[in-house]
């Protein structure tokens, strides 16, 4: 079959692979119809995560039909039409039981490296480092799905692709970001990153009764979208306006209610900032840049929430804890415990309450889905959501 | 490692049983390394502390800037080399942290020790190649010789201060050399009688146990144990269990003139908070070798503690998912891309 696979840092290519096998009796082998290129994806894509392997096939947004069970799945046969979550849970485990499903205990075979370092390992994700699994990704042609019996969600068929698709990832990450701000009437929202996942979360918070949604990128088309598609009541472009004046004045100097960081360890921000938490990345002092996280922080009002669903891989430098500590903000971080929210979000889309697929901006095929990752890392061509079908 | 496992390493243990002794608070300061000889390296347990700070910071290094690393000792950026300082970062990490936490890191002091020669195995094949830059390449050969040297001083140190403890002690030390003791627990989200009757059955043993080809009962208390040793080799060994307390702990030992004379126990106790069962494991042998052996196996990923906490995580994918369970990757021993594999998977394939 073909795969998009990674050769190394910003090295992508679609190569003749081995078809996937059933390796264990749970897993379901799934054609695949679509998949994404996600915006973490593309810190694998800059080198950034690391324990990746030449060969490795990328993608964790996939959905596609059943062709192979193993003898162990019972609620899947041939021909089902599935959503496939990201991350990878037993169902069985005390997390999962506890509705934790990406600290999933059972799912990451390779949990040794990741003990090592940050003391337990999180579930296991397809084509995200052998870290976290060792898992081929799903932009391929097929690709195999283990637990089978508790991930795939199945769709009926008369929502399009495109429609449901990111119930994969995107959708419930922007969406566990709301919810994990806790939203009462009258709250207002800023989210950092106008990314699809931050696209999300503005969206989510608008669906969870926030009164306002502030939108914060660089990006005047990404700002667009956030006002005219997702719902942002505001929008601050940090490259024109100080963000935390214009949060400010837009909160009657209280600050926001809560805060979400969708942008993670690439973070960009003013120049300065910006090349110092890069000079400091590229002399081994902090592996990510948490620009974002700490204007979040800053810019909370006391009490508040700060929700991270920007993916951090390692240490931070100047991390303000002592606005943490003493304004009594809590922080809610967490992988997507995908399997919580699936069948809940696709009935949204069923009910017409939502349409995910108003962020898609660039339709390819499998084969191009190197070109598809130059065009999303430069932001070409307005690029916020690369789709790609086999 | 916490403080708590700390406590019950076996040189603590012997420590406070020492202390506990009417003349327990001898005043010869022996016991902590703290012995009268002269010169630099005369207290081994500070140089190892310090050894242990020089891991953690170095392999930190190799983690967050393997390209910097790469550039320093001349060899090339690419892939391989930085997934490989990656991976020497980590058990960097590894070994700097398992010097500190102990208080006489002897094993992770010799594990410094193996460390070092496959630095200077990878630095070897660096120099060979036509990419490299040679005379940065031989200076940090050179680094890792003086480092070398030092780590096999404190490691010689080390072990004799402990041997003398041992001589002193009050018989609690293994009959033959010092062996090697592994601790680890995990918890399993099913009842003690459902872990304790599948780990009974010892049987069922190999399936998660990565290393065992097989244990064959031999009747009531005995049993027969065929082992996958370094090197290709394999070591068997009848066992008899001492005590078996259903539900609750199982022990046995090796019996007659084992290759690897061991003993080992597992306790099951419920986890507060209706989580299933508490799996506690404690391993004791003596590798063929000696300590020196285990500490250089351990870096080829042998070591017995991270060994054992593997197959206490496929104990917990057996019981509570029904098997082991295999990414693309992790069906191959060594390293494979994340991507299906020709070949069908065969039973001897799998880790």
């Amino acid at each position: 079959m073909k795969a998009n696979c990674w050769m190394g840092k910003r090295k992508l290519e679609v190569r003749d692979v081995p078809d996937p096998k059933i390796l264990n009796s749970r897993d379901a082998i799934i054609r695949v119809t679509s998949t994404a290129i996600c915006g973490s994806d593309l810190h694998i894509y800059n080198g950034f995560i690391p324990t990746m392997e030449k060969g490795d096939i990328l993608g964790h947004e996939f959905m596609g039909e059943v062709v192979e069970t193993g003898s162990a799945v019972k609620n899947l046969k041939t021909g089902d039409r599935v959503v496939v979550p990201f991350t990878i849970s037993c169902g069985a485990c005390s997390m999962c039981q506890r509705d934790l499903w990406s600290l999933c205990e059972n799912s990451n075979p390779n949990a040794a490296i990741a003990e090592t370092l940050m003391g337990h390992s999180p579930a296991g994700l397809f084509g995200y480092s052998h870290m976290l699994g060792g898992f081929a990704g799903g932009q391929a042609e097929f690709a195999r799905v283990p637990f089978a019996d508790v991930g795939p969600l199945k769709v009926p068929a008369g929502i399009p692709d495109e429609q449901v698709l990111f119930l994969s990832d995107i959708f419930p990450t922007g969406y566990m970001g709301a919810e994990m701000c806790n939203i009462r009437q009258g709250d207002v929202i800023a989210v950092w990153g106008c990314g699809p996942v931050g696209q999300f979360a503005i969206a989510s918070a608008k669906l969870l009764g926030a009164e306002r949604v502030i939108a914060i990128d660089r990006f005047p088309y990404r700002l667009q979208m956030a006002a005219d598609k997702a719902g942002a009541t505001e929008t601050i472009n940090y490259e024109e306006e100080s963000v935390l004046e214009r949060l400010l004045e837009l909160t009657g100097g209280r600050g926001p209610d809560a805060c979400i960081d969708a942008v993670g360890l690439e973070a960009h921000g003013p120049a300065a900032i910006y090349a110092y938490d890069r000079a400091k990345q590229a002399l081994m002092l902090e592996t990510d840049r948490p620009i974002a996280l700490r204007e979040a922080i800053i810019a909370c009002r006391p009490g508040g929430t700060v929700s991270v669903i920007g993916v951090y891989g390692g240490l931070v430098d100047k991390f303000p804890l002592g606005a943490l500590m003493n304004k009594s903000l809590t922080i809610r971080t967490g992988q997507t415990h995908m399997h919580r929210y699936m069948r809940p979000l696709l009935e949204r889309i069923e009910r017409g309450e939502i349409d995910p697929s108003f962020v898609i901006t660039h339709r390819m095929k499998l084969e191009d889905a190197p070109k598809g990752f130059e065009t999303f890392v430069h932001k070409r061509e307005n690029c916020e959501k690369v789709v790609l079908s086999a | 490692m916490t403080t708590a496992t700390h406590e019950f390493t076996g040189s603590g243990r012997r420590h406070a049983d020492r202390l506990n002794e009417p003349n327990g608070g001898r005043s010869d300061g022996r016991g902590n390394g703290q012995r009268s000889s002269k010169g630099p390296l005369a207290d081994p347990v500070r140089v190892a502390r310090g050894l242990g700070w020089f891991s953690i910071g170095l392999g930190l290094a190799e983690i967050a800037a393997p390209r910097r690393i790469a550039r320093m000792i001349g060899i090339d950026d690419d892939d391989t080399n930085r997934n490989t300082l990656f991976a020497y970062g980590v058990r960097e990490i590894a070994s700097g942290v398992g010097i500190l936490a102990q208080k006489h890191p002897v094993t992770p002091v010799w594990a410094r020790v193996g460390g070092d020669m496959m630095d200077l195995a990878f630095l070897t094949r660096a120099y060979g190649s036509s990419s490299s830059q040679k005379n940065r390449v031989a200076a940090a050969a050179i680094a890792v010789l003086g480092v070398t040297v030092l780590d096999v001083l404190t490691g010689k140190n080390l072990s004799r201060a402990r041997q003398s403890e041992h001589e002193e002690g009050n018989g609690v030390a293994p009959k033959q050399g010092h062996g090697v003791e592994v601790r680890r627990q995990i918890t399993i989200n099913r009842p003690a009688e459902e872990v304790y009757r599948f780990w009974r059955d010892f049987e069922n043993l190999p399936q998660f146990m990565e290393h065992l080809e097989s244990v064959q009962s031999l009747g009531d208390r005995r049993s027969h144990w065929k082992a996958r040793a370094p090197a290709g080799t394999t070591v068997e060994w009848d066992a008899e269990i001492i005590e078996d307390r259903p539900n609750e702990l199982i022990s046995w030992r090796s019996v007659d003139d084992a290759d690897v004379p061991n003993t080992g126990s597992v306790r099951f106790v419920p986890a507060p908070g209706d989580r299933g069962t508490e799996v506690h494991v404690e391993l004791r042998y003596d590798p063929p070798g000696g300590t020196i052996a285990a500490a250089i196996a351990k870096l080829f990923g042998e070591e017995p503690g991270q060994q054992v906490r593997g197959d206490l995580r496929r104990l917990k994918q057996v019981m509570e998912t029904g098997e082991v369970v295999h990414s693309d990757a992790s069906i191959h021993r060594g390293m494979h891309p994340a991507q299906p594999s020709a070949e069908p998977m065969t039973e001897g394939a799998q880790r």
